[in-house]
Formats: structure tokens, sequence, C-alpha cells
């Protein structure tokens, strides 16, 4: 856009283009006063005139955004002071108009698609249209901004603190409202009203703001974060539906994030990395209380999830000793093999040669329900009048493992051994010609992430009741890698919100689920192209994506040095 | 000139008749060469004549295909990871820091054979790591200091300038306690300022007790700063002796094609040679 319009002709037209701007965004807010449909079966039902829907209500943030935006300038540089400087008034209000009229285009198809025909849209929609295309046609002639420097006001702690506690209050709700929408068309509308959203809140530099604030209360956020995912249960009202996902959701994250440990931290790429959450799958099933355990000895649980995660290190061990030695591809191609090798060797262990461990492709059913310190996962309990179901259960005890896999993957990230893996990383000659042990401490990321993967699959285990080698397959391995590396790898936020996108999406848009795997080779594609570093940058990874970007090395050095995580080791990691 | 202090005669470093071999190219040819403790050795040699390999022989990085190199009386392990922990540690001829680490962090790296913290001290916290991670810090900022790098250890070592990247790599290689440094061209790209700068510091370290075994080509850095030099041509050894031997030795300046002594230093830097080596 920058360069198709000579900024000349933008000086020119800034007033005109202005005018048009903010007519359009008032189009916009008076349209979610009119139907946009005419039946009332469309997205959150949007066929009222003068009673928006919950969804149009969201919407409204966008039109009210770009009115203030665009207008608020207007009382001219002098009263806007340093504040003209500080937010990026035009090229957020471009942000926030093409966001809009994303928004828009995908609910009016969403309108047609679900009603049949473009007849079914009404005066509203066509108004919604038209504003968002004036404001967004508007607000490309407008100057570009210089970028926004909003992160470097200084704030007082307790407004960072608020700030990131309201940011995650706003996570839980709109979560959970999210989860709550069961039509495919409401939620993909929802999708693009929040990425419009957050691309404009970033655009106004409220995530360089956040992320100081976030580094300089590292704490607070981390504990804000499980406060709200403990909380999650509480605004389902008992409904498993969207639990189960949730479980499921942190099942895989765990898994993930060990994953990370091993492509994120120290640079090997491991295709086949469902095997080890498989291998501590089978272990807890054959172990478990199933009618169809195939092994006579049933220890609790505490004790088979050490044996699971054991197997499933040892199971990284025997691939990753003699294949830490070659590098790159290679060890690309052995775990590639190594996960199908694991899922066939599943499917065979059935006795009809050899010894039955896993009964072959019926796998191990019955897996009875966890039962820990008389806890029993599979009951349903009323906590503050509101139900607490079996997946709710299971989300709490994953939550719990979560934290530890965290507390793990963080404190050992920053001590020697993490910086030995970043050493290896970046020069795996020059580490070992630095006295790192190189090979011993390749093959502790391999054993230490499947160890994770093992634990993350015994609980799973548990948790879909029975288990076989079908649901190991490939693909999984592909989402997991997909989810690390679209989130960004090496960092513990991205990951997750890598594993939330991954799972929620597909559960969401079963509509689409032909598609499934075509949209997603889309996205990556489009991150690859445009943000290879992923989602949530690690801010090493993302100077190896841009390796002749020195504006992005002074400014990435500069955060580091505002972070000041280093010189005090105090700061990094948590306490037990 | 400098005065040279007495120099002990206590053995350090022991190649014996090291050679390496590449299919047909014998890159190092049948090269003994001793170092002592406390003493500065240089090695130089036109392009091509097998120094740094020699280097890499010594490192580990390569397994000579004949010879032997003793260390402190004992052989030398043939893994580049032990031969540091053995006590000698090297700079590359290219700059082989961990770019996108910053200058304490790659400091901090070379300390890793000389601490102990294991995974399950790291992730419980124990006071053990803290006091190792605190120690290591601490020291690390000493070595930036003593380097001449106080006040960048937060930068990183890509956007340093390419002076300070070689005496980040010097930090670095100090970092693992070693009792012998080899430096592969040390102020390769270096402007005159700079290279009085590195030789001061050579010195110094030399006055910590470190042995340093030296490549250059700046022929003027070299006979100031060492106590020995040796002349590789074509693999093997052609001279070896004091400065002032070596410096007027006709075969010496033969070996340069007829370059007088001092020209040799204005030769292009290694820069753009840099793929052949280690
Ligand atoms: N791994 C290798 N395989 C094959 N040939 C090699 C290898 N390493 C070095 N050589 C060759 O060995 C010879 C000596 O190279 P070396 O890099 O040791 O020279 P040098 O004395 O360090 O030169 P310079 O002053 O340019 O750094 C060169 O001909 C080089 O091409
Ligand atoms: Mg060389």
């Amino acid at each position: 856009m920058r360069t198709v319009i000579p900024d000349q002709l933008k000086v020119q037209l800034r007033y005109p283009a202005r005018a048009v701007g903010l007519a359009g965004a008032a189009a916009m807010v008076a349209s979610v006063f009119l139907p946009w449909s005419y039946g009332h079966e469309a997205l959150d039902d949007v066929g009222f005139t003068g009673l928006p829907s919950p969804l149009q209500f969201v919407f409204l943030i966008l039109p009210i955004a770009i009115l203030a935006l665009l207008g608020i300038p207007l009382v001219g540089k002098a009263k806007l002071g340093r504040w003209a400087k500080i937010v990026a008034w035009n090229t957020t209000a471009k942000t926030a108009s093409l966001g809009a009229l994303a928004t828009v285009v995908v609910a009016l198809a969403a309108i047609a698609i679900e009603l049949g025909g473009l007849v079914n849209i009404e005066t509203g929609g066509w108004l919604a249209l038209v504003g968002a295309i004036l404001a967004a046609a508007a607000t490309v002639f407008l100057p570009d901004s210089p970028e926004p420097t909003l992160s470097r006001v200084k704030s007082p702690r307790w407004l960072q603190i608020t700030a990131i506690v309201v940011v995650m209050a706003i996570v839980l709700f709109g979560s959970a409202y999210a989860l709550g929408m069961d039509d495919a068309g409401a939620f993909l509308t929802l999708a693009a009203l929040l990425v419009g959203i957050i691309l404009t809140l970033r655009q106004f530099g409220v995530f360089g703001w956040l992320g100081i604030a976030s580094a300089n209360n590292n704490r607070v956020l981390v504990m804000s974060a499980f406060v709200v995912a403990f909380a999650f249960p509480f605004t389902q009202n008992g409904s498993n539906a969207n639990m189960s996902i949730a479980a499921q959701v942190l099942i895989f994250a765990a898994t993930a994030l060990g994953l990370n440990i091993v492509v994120g931290l120290v640079g090997l790429l491991d295709l086949g990395y469902i095997a080890f959450l498989g291998a501590g799958a089978f272990t807890a099933a054959v172990l478990s209380d199933s009618a169809f355990a195939t092994i006579n000895f049933h220890p609790p649980f505490i004790v088979t999830v050490l044996i699971a995660g054991t197997v499933s290190s040892l199971l990284g061990l025997m691939i990753g000793a003699p294949t830490l030695r070659v590098s790159g591809d290679y060890l690309a191609i052995v775990t590639l093999a190594f996960g199908e090798i694991f899922r066939i060797s599943m499917l065979n262990l059935d006795g009809s040669d050899g010894p039955n461990i896993t009964h072959g492709s019926a796998g191990i059913p019955g897996i009875p329900d966890l039962n820990l310190f008389g806890f029993d996962f599979g009951q349903a309990h009323i906590i503050a009048g509101i139900e607490i179901g079996r997946f709710a259960n299971y989300f709490w005890l994953m939550l719990l493992v979560m934290a530890l896999i965290i507390l793990v993957f963080t404190n050992i990230n920053h001590s020697r051994i993490g910086r030995g893996w970043v050493a290896i990383r970046e020069d795996e000659m020059a580490a070992e010609a630095m006295g790192v042990n190189t090979f011993a401490l390749k093959l502790l990321a391999f054993a230490g992430g499947a160890f994770l993967a093992g634990i993350a699959g015994a609980i799973k285990a548990h948790h879909d009741v029975s288990v076989t080698p079908e649901q190991y397959v490939f693909l999984e391995s592909a989402f997991l890698l997909a989810a690390v590396v679209l989130g960004g790898m090496g960092t513990v936020s991205g990951v997750l919100i890598g594993a939330v996108i991954l799972k929620v999406l597909p559960e969401k848009l079963r509509f689409f689920s032909d598609y499934r795997l075509l949209l997603f080779g889309l996205l990556m594609i489009l991150m690859m192209r445009f943000r290879p570093e992923g989602i949530i940058a690690d801010e090493r990874r993302q100077l190896e994506f841009h390796d002749d970007d020195e504006e992005l090395a002074d400014e990435i050095e500069e955060e580091l040095i505002t972070h000041h995580a280093h010189l005090n080791p105090e700061r990094k990691g948590f306490e037990l | 000139m400098n005065e040279r202090p007495e120099v002990s005669r206590e053995v350090l470093l022991d190649a014996r008749n090291v050679t390496m071999q590449f299919g047909g190219l014998r890159a190092v040819n049948d090269v003994s060469l001793q170092v002592h403790t406390g003493e500065i050795v240089g090695l130089i040699g036109p392009n091509g004549a097998g120094k740094t390999t020699f280097f890499n022989c010594l490192t580990g990085l390569y397994q000579p295909t004949s010879g032997a190199v003793e260390f402190a009386g004992q052989a030398l392990p043939p893994k580049p990871r032990l031969v540091v922990r053995a006590g000698m540690a090297r700079t590359f001829q290219n700059i082989r820091l961990f770019h996108n680490m910053t200058a304490i962090e790659n400091v901090m790296v070379g300390m890793y054979s000389r601490t102990k913290t294991n995974a399950i001290d790291a992730i419980l916290r124990l006071p053990r790591h803290r006091r190792e991670e605190e120690e290591s810090t601490q020291r690390a900022k000493d070595l930036l200091e003593f380097v001449g790098l106080t006040g960048s250890g937060d930068s990183l070592s890509r956007n340093l300038p390419y002076g300070d990247q070689r005496r980040l790599e010097i930090a670095r290689a100090l970092a693992t306690d070693p009792q012998l440094l080899l430096l592969d061209e040390p102020t390769a790209g270096m402007n005159p300022q700079e290279t009085r700068q590195a030789e001061e510091l050579i010195f110094k370290i030399r006055d910590l007790g470190l042995a340093v075994l030296v490549i250059e080509h700046d022929m003027r850095f070299i006979f100031n700063l060492c106590d020995r030099v040796a002349c590789l041509v074509r693999g093997a050894v052609l001279v070896e002796g004091p400065p002032a031997v070596v410096q007027n030795d006709p075969r010496v300046i033969e070996a340069y094609i007829g370059m007088p002594a001092n020209d040799v230093a204005a030769k292009p830097t290694a820069a753009t040679e840099e793929d052949a080596d280690a």
C-alpha cells in the first residue's frame, strides 16, 4: 500500500480522505441498528431493527475506534502535544478500517451462505459494507504515521498490573463467548473481527506497551494466566462440550511444549513426536485397571505416570543416541520413520505372532477414570453452584501438569543448559569447540521432551477412555510441529496460542472439515511468507529469520536491555 | 621494545610429526612444535600454508593422519570439548560467535565445561545452581572488562563492531579457563590502533600465566609480540626460532614471494577465503 499511492497525493487529499473515512465509520455504526439479514437464522440473529446482536455489539468497537482515530487529531497538532507522536493515528485507522472491511465481508458471505443467496442481506448489511469500503479506501489515502511510541511511555506499576488483569479477564470471557458459538459463520465472523481488533491494537502500540508491562510483572502475568485458565470451567455452566475441547487443547499444548524444547530451543527437527505421546498413552493403558489391560501390574497412577514418561524418554534415547550425531535432514527422516514404526508396531503387537500387548487396531478400550487421593475424575462436582464435570476435572489436572512443564521449560532454558542449547542452534561446531557437550545436550533435550510427552500421554489415555494406534498418525506429528512453528518456536506463550488455534478451529469449523487441511496449509504458507518467526516471536529466532535486518537487531537489543533479565538471575524462572 | 620476562622451560604443548592429509593434499606435513608455559609463540606463513589446519589438528576438530599431540604431559583427547577441558581454547579466523546471543551469554557458554549445574538443579533452582549462575555472571563481566568490553555485556554479539567481536571471541575462549590460548589471526580486519590494543591484550593474557600460540600475517605485530616464531610453508615448518632470526631468514622472505616482510601485513584480509577454514 505504502508505495502505490504517492506521498504527495496523500498530503493533498488528507482532509477529504479524513471526512470520507469519518462518514464511512459513522455509516458502520448506524448499520448495526439496522437489520443485516432478512431471516433470523443467520449468524447470531442479525435481523432486528434497533437491537444489535452481541456480535454486532462487538463489531461496533472497530468503527468507534476509527471515529476516534480520525476525529481526535482534528483538534490540531498543538493540542495533541506528545500524543501526536505516541499514537500512529492514521495508520491505526487504516488497520481498523481494513479489519472492519474483512469482518463485514466474512459476515455477509456467511449470511449469504447460511440463508441461501445474497438476496438475504438487508439494508444494514449493505450499509455496513459501503461504510467499510469507504473507510478503508479513505484511510489508505491518509499519510502514513510514524511508528507509535506508546511502548516508551512510562507507566506506574499499578496501571501495568491492572492492564494485565483486564487483558486476562477479556481472554477468559472472550474465549467462553467464542467457544459458546455453535454457528460456524458467526464463529468465523468473530475470528475475523478479533484478528482485526488485535491488529489494530498492535498498530496502536498496545502490544509493545503490554510487552514491557508483562516483562516487568512476569509473575503477575503468569499467575493471572493460570487463574484465568483455572476459572474457565466456571464459565461453562456444566457444559461438557467445550470442556472436552479445552482438555484436549491442554494435552495437545503440553505435548507441543515438549516438542518446543527439541525444535524451538535446540533446533532439531522431529517429525515423529506424536510417538512419544502414544508411548505414554499405551504404557498407561496397559498398566491401567481396564479389563483389556495386558499387563498384570496396576500401580497407582502417580507411578504409572512416571513409568509412562520413562518409557517415552527411553524411546527418545533409543532413537536419539544413534541419530543425533547426524544433523538436520537426516534426523528429520529418521524421526519421521520412527513415528511410523511406532504406530505399526502398536498395530502388530496384537498377539497374532508375538506377544499381545495392544490388541492391534482395536487398541485398549474401557480405561477407567482416574482416581487420585480419593478424587474421582469421572464424577461431576458442584462448586459454588456451578457443575464441574468430568472433562473439567481433566482440564484442571492438565493445567497442573502444564504449570509443571512451563516451570521446567523456563527454568532449564535460563540455565547453562539452556545457553548450551541456544549455542548449539546458533553454531554447533563452535559450541563443541568451546567445550559444550553438544551430543549430551541434544540427547537431554530429546529425552526430556519425550518424557513430558509421555506424561501427557498417560493422562490422555484416561481422558480418552480408549487408546488405539490410529490416534497417533503422522498427521498428528505434523499438527504438533505446526503449533510450534505457527505460535513461535522457543516461546511458551506462542506455542500455547498455536496449540489453541490448531485445536479449537477444527472443532468449531466442522462445517469445513473437508477443507481443514487445505486451510491449514494455506495458513502455514502465509505465515512462513509474512511472519516466519510465528505469532509470538522469540527474540533470537526473530533475528535468525531476518538475518540482515540491522534495525531489528538494534531494536531487540534495546528490548533486551530494557527487560534486563540477564544480569539479574533472580528475575528469571520461577521458584518452586 | 618490550622486555621479555624469562621464559620458563616447562613444555605445555608438544606436537610431534603432525601430518594432515586431505586426499592428495598434504595440508600439514610432519610438523613438530612445542609451546612452553608462559610463552607467546607465533605461527606465520603464506596463505594456504596449513596454519589453520594445524590448529584444527591441535583442537580435535581434525584427527591428524599421523603424529602425536601431547598437552601438559598427556596425550590430547580426540574431541574438541575434551581438548577444552584439558586446558586449550581457541578463536577462529572467521569469527564464530553465537551471533544472536548477547556478549555476556557468549562468554557464559565458554564456561560450560567448567560449571556443573545439571538439569535437576536448574529445574528446581537449587541454591547450588543459583550460586553458580551468580558466579558465572560475575566472572563473565570480569572477563568482558579484561578484554575491554565493559558495558557491552547486553549487546547482541552480531551488533558489536568487528574489532570488539574479535575481543569477545578471546573473552569466550578465556572463559573456558585455558592454560594455552590459540588465536587464529586475531587482528585480521583491525585498524592499527585496534591492533595495538590486541597486542597489549595478549601481553596481559600472558601475564596471567597463560601460554599463547598465535597465527598472524601482520609481521610487525608478530615480531613485537612473540618469544618464538615458526614459519610454515606448504604444510611444513620452514624455520623456527627467535623473531630476530626468523625475520631475517632469507627463506622466509623468499616464501612470501619477494614481498618485504612489512608489506605482508597489507595483504587482503582472510575474510574472503574463510570458507576453507573451520
Ligand atoms: N577440510 C579440508 N578439506 C580439504 N582441504 C582442506 C581442508 N581444510 C583445509 N584444506 C586445504 O589445506 C590447505 C591449508 O589450508 P589452511 O586453511 O590451513 O591455510 P592457512 O595457512 O590457514 O591459510 P590462511 O592464511 O589463508 O588462513 C589449503 O590448501 C586448504 O584448501
Ligand atoms: Mg587460516
